[in-house]
């Protein structure tokens, strides 16, 4: 229609929009943009506002102020950290070696990838009952060791922190090795043996070439895993010690929602746990935007 | 690094499962030469270089660097420096930091790093991109950061897996003249590895000409050009005409083969007795066209190609067979002409079996005019 029109002033608009990448191609963003403002920011903003109003009067960071005056309550969040930071970097540092091992092709590759990814599937009540029978104080760990008599009494692993932090290993490990594998079969694997050709040893060859191409895929995967384990809740309840040790901010917002019926303050809650994964974040981020970022000259 | 006398390659073999990738590598490198490995895709030569830089175990034969034997010992114990077809640039690394990287791994003191590196750099002219990262170079640009890099440590062996492949033709022809230079300046040995044969030709001192994982031929660029020692190796050096004919006559050396309804003298390369099976096989450039009035092979022009000074000519005989020639004579698609044959151009080599026969070029085949 406007091509057979001739050079108009609509033509001329047209043309203008095109080059900035404006037509109608654009339309079928509009799905997506729904499915994110109705799913996402509109139940965000509304807690948020929500917990500008609490629910006893007050003023408007009244919330906020409560929380972080009450130690009970702000311990939460260092209970969280120390055990999704540890958690987050164990399950990445453990991927590399084995998705390193894991490049390229050789015989039961797709059997090996199964056995370690499976734990994904089975999802966290299963990954607990799984963890008490086999950690618990009479699990098999517990009466192997004491049938060889290395130890008097059981150890005691769940049930507090350690059966929480197994079980986010557990679950958060397959996540990490996918990532981390698909990141380092987008390294180009003929740069190693470049460096070799060059009189890089083994180790010289991981320092110097993969793992600084690697080490933005690494961030990204932290943050994931990270993510991913700050909001546990069914294992801090289920192999934790929910009172105590394992108290996690989740929890808190939980007992503030569905125990004292306050979504004003679980709203809050929620809303710092937010903001506290988001520093950490914020960091890890600024760090990885130092690194080389570019192609890996892989497959990609 | 000190180099070495003679680096011997003595019967070296690599097996993928059951398929022989390389097999029965016997070479002989001396310091200083320019050696091209050639042949098509699949004939083992980047099996063999891989082998010897030490990226690729052999599973038979061994090499030796003088009295030295390296096949055992890892890449980076060797000391060679390899171009990739690809370049294998560090891709997070500035070209000046590509070019020390080998200088750093052998802690060498920083002011020699320094020094050598710039040489390097000023030596490829690249003194206005050290900064740069290889992502930001041109293909020649990154070649020429892969070969400062691959020479930077005066390696003993320069090893090249087709380097000039991802580049333009102009490009090409420079980065040829490039590397002989550096090869003559620094006076490096070099493998260099392609399927190229105009480019083997005019950069190597010897040639090894392989197929299917063996060595067909080994031999100066105008030993193999002139006389190949079998019919594929005559195909991958530009014998364009490959005829599967059976021997007529044989006198000593000299062979008559039918072609066209007449008949044709050959130079026999290897055992031909009359009635055997032959391939003959003669380059387009030796045959020529004339329109004089003589006996001997007519035929119609089928096929034209401009290419500058001559044209490309196809022919049909009045047999069917159809015969690559070159002329400098203006003629058309249709014409009649006669075909002469550079006398003892024209190569007859025995073959080993029905199986081991170019697949013949009739005009039924061809384009119809």
């Amino acid at each position: 229609m406007s091509a057979t029109a001739g050079p108009g002033p609509t033509l001329n608009w047209r043309h203008r929009l095109a080059e900035r990448g404006v037509d109608r191609k654009l339309w079928l963003l509009l799905p997506a943009t729904i499915f994110v403002l109705v799913l996402f920011i509109y139940p965000f903003l509304y807690g948020l506002s929500l917990s500008f109003q609490p629910m006893n009067g007050g003023s408007v960071l009244a919330n906020y102020q409560r929380f972080f005056n009450d130690a009970y309550q702000r311990d939460t969040i260092f209970t969280t950290l120390k055990i999704a930071l540890p958690a987050a970097l164990l399950n990445v540092f453990a991927a590399v070696p084995i998705a390193f091992r894991m490049r390229g092709r050789f015989r039961g590759k797709r059997l090996m990838t199964t056995v370690l990814v499976v734990p994904i599937t089975l999802g966290t009540v299963l990954t607990a009952q799984g963890l008490l029978n086999f950690l618990g104080p009479t699990g098999w760990f517990n009466r192997v060791l004491m049938g060889l008599h290395l130890i008097d009494g059981p150890i005691r692993l769940t049930n507090n922190y350690w059966g929480v932090f197994f079980s986010l290993i557990i679950t958060g490990f397959p996540f990490a090795f996918l990532l981390v594998l698909s990141y380092l079969s987008g390294i180009d694997p003929t740069l190693e043996r470049a460096a070799a050709t060059l009189g890089a040893s083994r180790s010289q060859r991981f320092r110097r070439i993969t793992l600084p191409l690697l080490a933005p895929g690494l961030a990204t995967t932290f943050l994931l895993t990270f993510v991913l384990a700050f909001s546990v809740f069914p294992s801090a309840v289920l192999v934790g010690n929910p009172a105590g040790s394992t108290r996690v901010i989740s929890l808190a917002a939980y007992q503030a929602a569905y125990e004292q019926y306050d979504y004003s303050y679980a709203s809050a809650i929620a809303m710092i746990m937010g903001a506290v994964e988001l520093v950490v974040v914020a960091i890890v981020l600024v760090w990885r935007a130092r690194l080389y970022t570019g192609s890996t000259g892989g497959k990609g | 690094m000190s180099g070495f006398d003679q680096l011997s390659l003595d019967g070296v073999g690599r097996r993928f499962g059951t398929a022989d990738a390389l097999a029965d590598l016997d070479l002989t490198i001396e310091r200083g030469e320019f050696i091209a490995l050639l042949g098509p895709s699949g004939c083992g030569k980047s099996t063999a270089l891989n082998c010897l830089a030490g990226l690729l175990p052999l599973t038979a034969g061994s090499i030796w660097q003088d009295d030295q034997r390296i096949d055992t010992l890892p890449p980076e114990k060797r000391g060679f420096g390899m171009v990739f077809q690809n370049y294998a640039l560090f891709p997070h690394l500035t070209v000046r930091d590509n070019i020390a990287f080998g200088l750093r791994m052998r802690r060498l003191p920083k002011e020699e790093v320094r020094r050598r590196t710039d040489a390097a750099i000023d030596m490829v002219r690249l003194e206005e991109h050290a900064g740069k990262l290889p992502g930001q170079l041109s293909g020649g640009q990154q070649q020429r950061v892969a070969i400062a890099r691959a020479t930077v440590l005066e390696p003993s062996l320069v090893l090249m897996d087709e380097p000039l492949s991802n580049l333009d033709a102009k490009l090409r022809l420079e980065m040829r003249t490039e590397i002989r230079r550096l090869h003559q300046s620094l006076g490096l040995t070099t493998v260099y590895v392609t399927h190229d044969q105009e480019e083997a030709l005019s950069m190597a001192d010897r040639l090894v000409v392989m197929r299917l994982g063996r060595v067909q031929q080994i031999g100066t660029p105008e030993e193999v050009h002139t006389k190949p020692t079998t019919w594929h190796v005559a195909d991958f050096m530009g014998y364009r005409n490959l005829l599967p004919v059976s021997a007529s006559r044989v006198d000593g050396d000299a062979v008559t083969v039918p072609l066209g309804g007449t008949t044709v003298n050959g130079v026999a390369q290897g055992r031909v007795v009359a009635g055997d099976e032959v391939v003959a096989a003669v380059r387009p450039e030796d045959v020529r066209l004339g329109n004089e009035d003589v006996t001997g092979l007519k035929g119609r022009v089928e096929v034209v190609e401009y290419q500058g000074r001559e044209l490309a000519v196809e022919v049909a005989l009045e047999d069917g067979v159809r015969l690559h020639a070159r002329t400098d004579r203006k003629v058309e698609a249709g014409e009649h002409v006669t075909i002469t044959v550079t006398p003892g151009r024209l190569l007859v080599y025995p073959s080993e079996g029905p199986a081991d026969r170019p697949a013949a070029e009739l005009a039924s085949a061809g384009l119809a005019v």
